[in-house]
């Protein structure tokens, strides 16, 4: 007997609220009376937030113009085929009503431009660009990396550095802001420091530990398009060279979308109301793929850039939620009002 | 020999060969041969008996599996595109990273697989280490060994009650006669003991076979089994073991059901194939004109290295695979493993359901099949045995006539209304109840409540001949063996089968061969008598009743002081059919007790206490043409031949003598008839009894044909049934009996609901018409007015015609229509002209029963109407003549009940008892189907809705194959991060509860036919997969066009909102909320969270270096996040609100029930089913099912808005 009681529970199932599946639970339902309250409650907050959008968006200013040159009337249409026109300037005349308010952010833009691709954004050589001398050489094919290709080694077989595509690339035109006082030309001062990612700068990108740094690139050439070798980018701070110049960072952030703009300078002061003149000296190509370059200043605030999208749609939800619960409220009436139905 | 060339050894082992190959088995004994080596050995051709389940070993583990892995096209196919990803002009990804999907399905497959291994690894060294004893010629006794190490040629002991360890030669055993049962049930299920004889000699028959070999080792054998007499009960020569026994060879792996959700899961795959070809298509198109709009070569584009491009057809072409390796995902690959896991926890969860407990037979539901648990709840139409499966197959002495009276022991009969009730009656016992504790569970066939009127006759000296003719017929006439209680059988077999099964629930389908694998060593072995001394005592008993009884024995003097000197009680009987056993249970409640059976002899004891020993002339068994058993015996007193017989009604009616004029034979005869007609339609089974006394010159004449017969080489069976045929005539009436088959308990209820679920429920019997259709109204399958069409062969010919003219929708306005067939009318309809009518007819049918149907003619019924009607079938029995029904059905389901175990070994589940079909297809069925049908049209949709997004990037990226995301974290999104939540909702999700399911069974209708996975709910899942990744693609578009973002910095916010929506659908979708569900979901997130920040952290060359950190300091990504999230889920949300307040499906407003109080809820459902069943009531609406109109309810509570 104590045998088969012991046998017994060897084969009953535990009676557990897991095992009985009876663990309480809870069943929200979702109708319409319950979900009236919630309706409302997210149609206000989202009224709010759209609001606070809408009115920091409409306190942002945006100035923003092309310089492509493709119209005749344009005052860069001369230096549009930079094929043609090596070291082209032009210059941009612009006015401002009023004080544009510090800081402003100073961006070019690029359309029509595809940083997104797979096999552009891949074409570099990470080691080499967080500095391992090792990777600048040319070693049996191997370094530098093979995503490289075909900037990988120029005609002579020297490792190209930074190679691959994308560094190669880079954005090379140049600005000069004036402010016309007077009849006088008078300099903007741009700010170009700390306008890469702090962690691109600091940790991710990092210059070979040579001193000075153009020994380190000994036995490389730079990229074919490049005027300049990457420990010369910026003449005036030796700090902002090689692989954490600024501008190289900011250009190594790949865009997400084929429209973008990158911040080129910042001008902490803002710009008073006046004439302004921009010098441009025009080197990048973009013809070749119908694209448009631009220029753009702009204010920035807690929410970025310009941008009523967001305010709006959070306006449109919000009234939305609002007038589904009056529907709700509307259903939920009617079934209760309406016995009958049963 | 040592210098034996290697040629001799060839030879040597493909004479081996040879030896293993024939048909004739040549052995010889191993005990000449012990100690010498190995290769002196001369059955050392033989394989061991070890026994081998697993399929992998260690070493060749991993190509072993991975050659049967990808037997699936499914893993080839995502193989093959992890290789094309290395082809650099298609690569989409880092080549590695796409490896990584396929490597963890197939590791976590490996992982189960080589789990499972282990599982039949340790169950095999379990059975191999069993202990069983071989004679050593060097200890000249028997020593214990394991299983493993018995060898072709080894000399066995095998105990009473110990299992077989491989197949056998019985050569000695310890009964005089040379006689030992055995039990076959793991072979082939039949529980009853069978016979088998030493047969010293030079051939010999064998245990489960009909091969006879010729041995050479058998005299020196002989002598050996003589020299030991003690405990030894049997001796045997192995001959053949392990792999090599009957079972497992005639083992052929189980076979596979698909499901039909899995059916339309395949298809599902195939449209998300096409949609996959379609976006690839239109992907390589738009590269294609990208490149073609650009007026020359723009810096950006990367030319190969020789510094050209490729054309751009060329481009658009290899975008196209690359496309496919990138949106690779639209087709679930982890679908089809997550399905599996859901299954494993869904079976979990029904194997482990107490309500589908059975205390009695301390069995739970065995689930053998592993992939057919969401078929449970789309079941339409139920086939059902009757015996056994219905009822209990423990048959019940309930009437009798004796000589044209009727004995009605209604005592007997109110027992049997209530067996709760009936043990607060007072009842007359038996003597044998005082010994209960010895007795088996299944004491009720053994009680025997006795009819006062009968005890007087039998008492009573006035036409004691005829009474006692009658119950000697009982218990001589069968083939029941008679052990002693203490030799009880034990059921061994049975628990270790148990514990196999437990340790292989994992994979049904695996257990179910390595059962039948092992059933080959797991004969179990009986001996008639457990020790020496009771054998002793029973044969020396008899032999002094024999010796004195010539004499001194007188059938109406009690005997002056000889009590029996054992006692009755201690009597087990083990029968063939549990009518037999009933029966000698009557003879024995009335003073004829069956004390001992040899082949020869049957030792009756009457109720004055003298003993009988009858000699056995000859045993007619039974068989199905005849109908009838018989067995021819002396009288010791008289010496008379005396032949008993008894059989089918109308078996032995055909076969009275008819003397003229003798009126009073005649009026027996037609009373008995009456009787019978009376039990039958009372649903009892029918036996009549009958006698013949021959002299003893029609007897010698008999025999010697008889003896021809038997010794006739060709067409002996026919002969044997011949002259039986030719003894079998001009038979005494003395009476019939009607047996009661009880219904299992609380069958009526479970049809009844199965039923009012809209399930037809068909019985397919072998028994006649009469009793099935009795039994039909007692299972509530038949209503009192319903209109029964009862369909034989003699008015077939009637109903054609009127068939033909009528409109079979004129069927719908008769009341309930219920078809009763028997099995000739059947085989008619089953022709291919009257097939689709028959179809038709059915249809129109409540129900419908079918009798006297063969096995084969069961499984034909199940296939016309799957196949002609396209229905979800299930087959529900018990014994083997219901394996071939348990097969061809959608789901077999198999009741452990009397008759052994093939109908569980051939089923899908294996079940206690009828009732529990209930639990399982409401409860079980219905939330395994609306769980796994959501699971997967929500894995449809996550991932559609998870890869659009990067569909959608390729418009604005020029449909180069580049993802915005970074790939491990694509990668992760689908392992990690969204994997379990849909594990968990197809395993855990309950949208009404049990006590709603079981209460209203028309919720079960929901899943019938299309149910909620359907061509429809697939689409609208992708199209709103569609709209969700449209929505969470283009607000974060929006709202960062003509920014500076990059591209990882877009692309987080979109992983994050995919993330929200794909977890907050789920949460919309998941019905009760338990504290695991609120776990895995918020442990999602979380794992997302840290996943991606410590991946940003980690990998300084990964892309998306901190991005996670920066966006997660901007107030924009999470202003993004929740409106991107709002609006992605809006409609669906909006769709459920909507559903739930304004449509009145059945399932909406069970669960609006089920959120009130449960006292409140039973109230509503008691009354709703009282309300029902006045409807039903009036309603005469056959085709159209009372259908779950809830809204004609009054409804006393308010919260419910019905």
């Amino acid at each position: 007997m104590q045998k088969k009681e012991n046998q017994e529970v060897e084969n009953r199932p535990d009676n557990t609220a897991f095992t009985q599946q009876r663990l309480p639970a809870w069943q929200p339902i979702l109708s319409a009376g319950i979900v009236i309250p919630l309706f409302v409650l997210v149609g206000l907050a989202f009224i709010g937030i759209g609001v606070a959008l809408f009115v920091t968006s409409r306190n942002l200013h945006v100035l923003e113009m092309d310089y492509t040159g493709v119209e005749k009337t344009s005052p860069c249409f001369s230096c549009s085929d930079p094929i043609k026109q090596k070291n082209c300037k032009c210059s941009l005349s612009f006015e401002l009503d009023k004080l544009f308010e510090g800081p402003v952010f100073f961006y070019y833009g690029l359309t029509n431009y595809f940083q997104n691709q797979r096999a552009y954004g891949v074409s570099k050589d990470y080691n080499q660009l967080s500095g391992d001398l090792d990777y600048f050489t040319f070693f049996f094919s191997i370094v530098p990396d093979s995503t490289c290709k075909p900037y990988r080694y120029d005609v002579n077989n020297k490792p190209i550095v930074p190679c691959g595509s994308l560094a190669n690339s880079m954005f090379n035109d140049t600005f000069n802001l004036y402010q016309m006082k007077n009849g006088v030309k008078e300099e903007v001062p741009l700010d170009g420091k700390g306008i890469s990612w702090w962690t691109d700068y600091n940790i991710k990108y990092r210059n070979p530990s040579v001193n000075p740094l153009r020994n380190a690139f000994n036995g490389t050439v730079k990229p074919l398009y490049w005027s300049k070798p990457a420990y010369e980018l910026d003449p005036t701070d030796t700090a902002n060279n090689g692989f954490i110049n600024q501008d190289f960072l900011v250009w190594m952030r790949r865009s997400a979308l084929p429209n973008f703009r990158k911040l080129y300078r910042r001008i902490t002061d803002g710009l008073p109301a006046g004439n302004y003149s921009l010098e441009i000296s025009y080197n990048y190509p973009v013809i070749a793929f119908d694209g448009k370059k631009k220029v753009a200043f702009s204010n920035v605030s807690w929410m970025g850039g310009k941008n009523e999208f967001l305010g709006i749609a959070y306006l449109v939800i919000g009234s939305l939620c609002l007038v589904m619960s009056v529907v709700m409220l509307i259903i939920y009436h009617w079934r209760n009002s309406s016995p009958d139905a049963n | 020999m040592p210098w034996m060339s290697p040629l001799a050894r060839i030879r040597d082992a493909l004479a081996g060969q040879r030896a293993r190959d024939k048909d004739l088995r040549n052995l010889v004994s191993n005990l000449p041969y012990e100690g010498l080596d190995k290769w002196k050995q001369p059955n050392r051709h033989f394989r061991n008996n070890g026994i081998k389940t697993t399929k992998y070993s260690v070493l060749f583990f991993i190509p072993m599996n991975l050659f049967e892995q990808f037997h699936r096209l499914a893993n080839l196919y995502f193989v093959g595109l992890a290789i094309l990803n290395f082809v650099p002009v298609v690569q989409a990804f880092e080549p590695e990273v796409a490896l990584i999907p396929i490597c963890v399905i197939l590791a976590l497959t490996a992982i189960k697989d080589a789990w499972e291994d282990f599982r039949r690894y340790k169950s095999d060294k379990k059975l191999n280490r069993l202990p069983c004893f071989v004679y050593s010629s060097k200890e000249k006794c028997f020593v214990e060994k394991r299983w493993k190490d018995v060898r072709v040629g080894d000399f066995v002991k095998v105990e009473s009650n110990d299992i077989v360890p491989a197949d056998l030669l019985l050569l000695y055993t310890s009964d005089p006669n040379g006689v030992c049962h055995i039990e076959t049930a793991n072979l082939d299920g039949e529980t009853n003991l069978k016979q088998r004889r030493a047969v010293p000699g030079v051939c010999i028959t064998v245990s489960n076979t009909d091969i006879l070999l010729i041995i050479h080792a058998v005299i020196r054998t002989g002598c050996l089994g003589f020299s030991h007499p003690d405990l030894v009960l049997k001796q045997h020569l192995v001959y053949l073991k392990g792999h090599e026994t009957k079972a497992m060879l005639n083992n052929n792996g189980p076979r596979y059901k698909r499901s039909r959700l899995e059916r339309r899961l395949n298809i599902d795959v195939i449209f998300c194939i096409l949609l996959l070809f379609t976006m690839c298509i239109i992907g390589s198109l738009g590269h294609y004109l990208w490149l073609e709009s650009m007026p020359s070569v723009p810096l950006y584009l990367v030319p190969q290295t020789d510094g050209h491009l490729d054309t751009p057809s060329l481009s658009s072409f290899y975008k196209f695979f690359s496309m496919i390796i990138l949106l690779q995902v639209l087709i679930p690959i982890s679908l089809y493993v997550s399905i599996e896991l859901v299954k494993i926890g869904q079976i979990y969860f029904i194997t482990n359901d107490l309500d589908l407990y059975d205390e009695e037979t301390d069995a739970t539901i065995q689930c053998k099949a592993l992939n057919i648990t969401e078929d449970l709840g789309q079941i339409q139409y139920i086939f059902s045995d009757k015996t056994g499966t219905l009822t209990e197959n423990k048959m019940v002495f309930r009437r009798c006539s004796i000589m044209g009276r009727e004995y009605p022991h209604k005592e007997n009969g109110m027992f049997l209304c209530g067996p709760k009730r009936a043990l607060k009656m007072y009842i007359y016992k038996i003597k044998i109840l005082m010994f209960t504790k010895s007795l088996p569970p299944n004491q009720q066939e053994t009680e025997v409540i006795l009819d006062q009127k009968l005890l007087r006759q039998i008492r009573g000296t006035e036409k004691i001949d005829a009474y006692q003719d009658f119950f000697l017929a009982l218990a001589i006439c069968n083939t029941v063996v008679v052990s002693m209680a203490t030799a009880k059988r034990l059921r061994v077999s049975a628990r270790l089968t148990a514990e196999f099964q437990q340790t292989n629930q994992s994979n049904p389908l695996d257990t179910l061969s390595s059962l039948v694998r092992r059933a080959g060593s797991w004969t179990r072995l009986r001996a008639p008598i457990t020790s020496e001394t009771s054998a002793n005592d029973l044969t020396t008993q008899g032999q002094s009743v024999n010796q004195t009884g010539g004499q001194t024995c007188s059938l109406h003097v009690p005997p002056q002081g000889t009590a029996p000197a054992v006692p009755a009680g201690k009597l087990c009987y083990e029968a063939e059919s549990p009518d037999e056993a009933a029966l000698v249970h009557t003879a024995k409640a009335y003073g004829f007790v069956l004390m001992s059976r040899t082949p020869d002899s049957v030792t009756v004891q009457l109720p004055s206490g003298a003993q009988l020993r009858f000699e056995v002339l000859d045993t007619l068994s039974f068989d199905s043409n005849r109908k009838r058993m018989s067995v021819l015996v002396r009288h010791p007193i008289s010496k008379q031949c005396i032949l008993y017989t008894k059989g089918a009604d109308y078996a032995i009616m055909e076969l009275l003598e008819t003397p003229y004029g003798e009126k009073q034979q005649k009026a027996i005869a037609s009373d008995t008839q009456q009787h019978l007609d009376c039990y039958a339609k009372e649903g009892l089974r029918t036996l009549c009894i009958a006698k013949k006394v021959l002299c003893d010159g029609e007897y010698e004449s008999w025999a010697v044909q008889r003896q021809h017969a038997l010794a006739a080489m060709d067409n002996r069976e026919q002969l044997i049934m011949d002259s039986a045929v030719q003894i079998e005539t001009n038979l005494c009436l003395l009476g019939a009996t009607g047996v009661e088959d009880r219904l299992q308990d609380s069958v009526p209820d479970t049809v009844m609901t199965l039923r009012e679920a809209g399930i037809q429920v068909w019985v397919l019997t072998g028994d006649k018409p009469e009793t099935a259709v009795n039994i039909g109204y007692a299972c509530r399958l038949l209503e009192q007015d319903d209109l029964v069409i009862n369909m034989s062969c003699k008015n077939l010919c009637y109903w054609e015609k009127q068939s033909c003219s009528a409109d079979p929708r004129n069927v719908d306005t008769t009341p309930d229509i219920s078809l009763v067939i028997d099995g000739r009318t059947l085989t008619m309809l089953m022709s291919p002209d009257l097939r689709d009518r028959f179809v038709d007819l059915a249809r129109h049918c409540r129900s419908v029963l079918c009798c006297r149907v063969t096995p084969l003619q069961k499984s034909e019924v199940v296939k016309l109407i799957r196949e002609k009607l396209k229905v979800m079938t299930l087959a529900v029995g018990d014994g083997a003549n219901d394996v071939n029904m348990i097969q061809a059905a959608d789901i077999g389901v198999g009741i452990s009940g009397q008759e052994g175990m093939q109908a569980v070994m051939a089923s899908d589940f294996a079940i206690s008892r009828f009732k529990h079909l209930k639990k399982l297809l409401l409860v079980h069925g219905h939330w395994c189907y609306s769980r796994l049908a959501n699971m997967i049209i929500y894995f449809f949709y996550k991932n559609a809705a998870n890869v659009n997004l990067l569909f959608w990037y390729q418009f604005f990226c020029g449909f180069t194959a580049n993802a915005m995301i970074d790939h491990w974290l694509m990668i992760f999104f689908n392992l990690l991060f969204t994997s379990v939540p849909p594990i968990m909702f197809g395993i855990m999700d309950k949208d009404v509860s049990a006590e709603m399911l079981l209460g209203l069974p028309e919720l079960y209708r929901t899943g019938q036919g299309k149910g909620e996975y359907s061509f429809f709910t697939f689409w609208i899942s992708m199209l709103d997969a569609f709209y969700q990744s449209l929505v969470a693609f283009f607000i974060p578009y929006f709202t960062y066009r003509g920014s500076d973002i990059d591209i990882y910095a877009f692309g987080t916010p979109l992983n994050t909102i995919s993330l929200f929506t794909i977890l907050l659908h789920l949460s919309i979708e998941i019905k009760a909320w338990t504290i695991v569900h609120v776990f895995i979901i918020l442990g999602s997130v979380t794992l997302y969270f840290i996943v991606t920040l410590a991946y940003g952290v980690r990998y300084l060359n990964y892309s998306g270096y901190w991005t996670l950190q920066a966006q997660m300091v901007d107030p924009m990504f999470y202003l993004v996040c929740l409106i991107s999230t709002v609006i992605a889920l809006l409609p669906r949300y909006l769709f459920h609100v909507l559903k739930n307040s304004i449509t009145c499906s059945p399932i909406v407003e069970a669960r609006h029930l089920d959120t009130l109080e449960p006292s409140t809820r039973d109230q509503w459902i008691k009354e709703w089913r009282s309300f029902r069943g006045r409807v039903q009531d009036k309603t005469s609406d056959v085709s159209v099912p009372p259908s779950p109109s809830l809204e004609n309810l009054q409804d006393d509570t308010k919260q419910v808005k019905l």
